[in-house]
């Protein structure tokens, strides 16, 4: 399947260092959710990983090999908004994907290849519960179903990896309840790689298989540049022992307790 | 602010202005008549009507064509002419500057400069490089309408959210195919506005090209017809020309709400 890898990885903006240290194993098939403050360079990894970004130092590799420097059919997307095409009912959202691979001058199939196309659009557009309003367009539905509109989309590409940037924070919290009721089973069904963007904590643990969160844990009053953003946390959340707390799995032994308040006295 | 005409009172309203306008000039036109018999700057409506009949219904003496009809002929045919190149013409560069980067970092600043030329300034040399004919009043449309059209459209391209054109690629589209799917569907209603409101221009143009030079065409008859101050025939062409400008933003009004309904969705509730 795909694994994403991301090798010293190092952003910075002019002399503003957003992400440093990066190191990332993601193993294939993996809900992993990316919390972490504002401006500590969440949505900067996903667009790395998108393509749409390039890393400064280090690399990233997809199955072994180099990413494309640019967004392809092998990662999908759904952002926050504007991630369906306002122009294009419910069923043409969905089939626009099989156009543009099946038809690269005119991107219009005809005959059985449409019929084929349009099949498997409404299998998808049935299994995120549209099939109702497959001639609506966009500006008819509400934001739950637009969201859902866009995770059809992007699954008809059969993705490697799905990409999701705060797809349910524009939600209700009754709509991001069964959204993540939706999501869960799609990303099990079609067993590829999630990585999920989030301000939402509970979120994050409610649907991830793996917890990153990246804060800078230095800050230079003088030079709020000068360093980037780490990996603070990295949870397994699919182990079934004690609950981890703090990044630590295992009590604290004596022995540290001891080193601890010793720095705390002096 | 808060009280709302109804349905009826609101069709009464909007022609209580032009009953108006009416009114006065019937009574100002009689009035003018009955201090001078041979008043010409207010025609009475019969006049005009008779007036209308001549120009429209029968054939002119000296070159027995219809003059209404031949006029009006000559003149759409150059608007269309006009206004049709340069809706291609638009489009086409404005798509290519919205979408590349390469294309927008290269013929922006142009449109924009050529743009801020006032067209009647250059219709001398228009005259001069392609003689007085059809051409040069279609030039000038064109010059006139086209480089505004651009600058429109690449920037209702290039206002569509980045986050749609990288969806777009994510489904494995490429420049070509986001390009005609994703953003000439989208700006073709803002294509059509623009047109819209480009219609104005266009006859202004064209009214003044044949103004200067011309032997056929509505705006050669009204500046014809102004040496011998005959109102009764000017007045009626200027309604006409109003009609046929107001008739074709109706029809393209309703074809963008036809076609892209998708872009009047506010519009309906």
């Amino acid at each position: 399947m795909s694994t994403l890898a991301l090798r010293d990885v190092w952003v910075e903006y002019g002399d503003q260092i957003v992400l440093e240290r990066l190191n990332l194993e993601i193993a294939s098939g993996s809900f992993v959710s990316l919390v972490g403050p504002s401006g500590a360079g969440k949505s900067t990894v996903l667009r790395m990983v998108l393509g749409q970004e390039r890393p400064t130092r280090g690399t990233i590799l997809l199955d072994g090999a180099d990413m494309p420097g640019e967004p392809g059919p092998d990662r999908g997307v759904v952002f926050q908004r504007y991630s369906v095409f306002p122009h294009l009912t419910v069923l043409r959202n969905v089939l626009l994907g099989f156009e543009f691979r099946g038809s690269p001058l005119l991107t219009r199939l005809f005959g059985a290849k449409r019929r084929a196309a349009v099949a498997k659009s409404e299998e998808l557009i049935e299994a995120v519960g549209l099939s109702a309003h497959r001639d609506k367009y966009p500006s008819a539905l509400s934001g739950g179903m637009q969201q859902r509109l866009a995770i059809a989309q992007a699954l008809a590409m059969q993705p490697k990896v799905l990409l999701l940037d705060e797809p349910f924070g524009a939600l209700d919290p009754g709509t991001r309840t069964q959204m993540h009721a939706l999501i869960k089973p799609l990303w099990k069904t079609h067993g590829m790689t999630v990585l999920m963007v989030t301000h939402d904590i509970k979120e994050a643990f409610a649907l991830g298989t793996r917890l990153i969160a990246l804060d800078k844990p230095r800050i230079d009053p003088q030079a709020p540049g000068r360093y980037g953003a780490v990996i603070t946390y990295d949870l397994d959340l699919t182990r079934t022992g004690p609950v981890p707390v703090m990044g630590f799995s295992k009590p604290l032994s004596r022995a540290e307790d001891a080193d601890m308040s010793k720095g705390a006295q002096s | 602010m808060n009280i709302l005409p109804g349905r009826g009172s609101r069709l009464l309203l909007a022609l209580l202005p032009f009953v108006l306008i009416a009114l006065i000039y019937v009574t100002q036109s009689a009035q003018r008549r009955a201090e001078n018999p041979n008043d010409k700057l207010l025609p009475p409506v019969s006049e005009m009507v008779d007036a209308v009949k001549r120009v429209a219904f029968e054939p002119d003496r000296r070159s027995g064509e219809y003059v209404l009809w031949t006029d009006t002929a000559a003149s759409l045919q150059r608007l269309a002419l006009g206004l049709g190149i340069a809706t291609l013409i638009g489009l086409t560069f404005g798509l290519a500057i919205g979408v590349l980067p390469f294309v927008s970092t290269t013929l922006a600043p142009l449109v924009g400069v050529l743009s801020m030329i006032p067209p009647m300034a250059v219709l001398p040399i228009l005259f001069i490089v392609f003689g007085l004919g059809e051409l040069s009043k279609v030039v000038l449309i064109i010059f006139g309408v086209a480089p505004c059209l651009v600058r429109d459209l690449a920037h209702a391209a290039g206002n569509l959210p980045h986050e749609q054109l990288v969806k777009a690629q994510t489904l494995g589209a490429s420049t070509w195919q986001i390009a005609i799917r994703v953003v000439l569907p989208q700006i073709m209603p803002r294509l059509i506005e623009s047109v819209r409101l480009m219609i104005g221009p266009a006859f202004l143009f064209l009214i003044s090209a044949e103004a200067i030079a011309a032997d056929v065409g509505l705006g050669y008859r009204i500046f014809l017809l102004r040496r011998y101050l005959a109102m009764d025939v000017i007045l009626p062409y200027v309604a006409w020309i109003t009609l046929l400008a107001f008739i074709m933003d109706w029809v393209l009004a309703k074809l963008a709400r036809h076609y892209f309904s998708f872009a009047y969705t506010v519009e309906r509730r």
